[in-house]
């Protein structure tokens, strides 16, 4: 299937863009006929994938920019999102990757990898590239039939 | 892209409302203002979500903090009245089954 149209959106890398973001994803998958709740999904999805490159950015101190890509289709949304700097740890991230279960401890919260957790379990198909920058393409159907938060074992699964 | 927090005090009791997007903008500010409040000994937190109109991993992650922050301090945490979009994210997370999370307002509506 053809792309049928690209859109891209480049940023400087701060938190109070990601909102602008989300806003623009909104009118895209809305208008290509996503359903509020899949809507809802995408903006949590690229949003997540924003985070982790503002966050990297700013930790190192290197200001930089976030190019947000759209690719529509009749039949899905292809979205990618990739940080001008190097690397964030995502063996790490990977690693804490997962839903609390019933039997964590208070102090076995830990934070990290939920947004990853979060793209992976919202989106169709996830990938991230590491290769000079982080690149994240996720992937998401027109319609859906993948309904499955709840029932999947997100741990093991590969990125 | 705002958010607004508000907080009625009563005894032992916060009630806070929290209204607007909750990213990784807002989310500090949402600590910042949070933070004091599971200090205290016992304190009891109950956070009104209905007028949330967003929430990710950041947000999430401030209520865990939170949580875990007031639990140390012998108090204890109510997330209430979250909307079905919220909710689904508390269950997609796991945290359903270990936060006190209600989607009515319980006796802490307003």
């Amino acid at each position: 299937m053809e792309v049928m149209d690209y859109i891209e959106m480049k940023l400087p890398a701060k938190p109070d863009n990601i909102g602008i973001v989300r806003l623009t994803l909104s009118g895209i998958a809305s208008s290509m006929g996503f359903t509020y709740e899949d809507v809802e999904d995408l903006k949590i999805a690229v949003s997540e994938a924003c985070t982790n490159s503002v966050q990297h950015a700013y930790d190192n101190n290197e200001g930089g920019e976030v190019v947000i890509g759209f690719g529509i289709y009749k039949d899905k949304l292809e979205m990618m999102v990739a940080d001008s700097g190097r690397s964030f740890n995502f063996n790490r991230i990977k690693a804490e990757l997962g839903p609390y279960t019933e039997s964590s401890t208070v102090d076995q919260l830990a934070v990290g990898g939920l947004g990853l957790y979060l793209i992976e379990t919202l989106m169709d198909e996830v990938r991230v590239m590491n290769h000079s920058g982080v690149t994240v393409y996720m992937m998401k159907y027109l319609n859906g039939e993948r309904e499955n938060y709840g029932t999947i074992n997100p741990i093991g699964k590969t990125v | 892209m705002k958010m607004n927090i508000n907080k009625q005090y009563k005894e032992k009791e916060v009630l806070v409302f929290v209204e607007g997007e909750i990213d990784a903008f807002t989310a500090p500010k949402l600590r910042e203002e949070l933070w004091h409040l599971s200090e205290k000994e016992n304190a009891t937190v109950t956070i009104n979500l209905k007028e949330v109109t967003y929430l990710d991993s950041t947000g999430l992650g401030v209520f865990v903090g939170l949580f875990k922050r007031l639990n140390s301090n012998n108090g204890e945490l109510k997330l209430i009245e979250l909307s079905n979009r919220l909710y689904k994210l508390f269950e997609m997370t796991g945290l359903i089954n270990i936060m006190d999370i209600c989607v009515n307002s319980e006796d802490g509506g307003r």
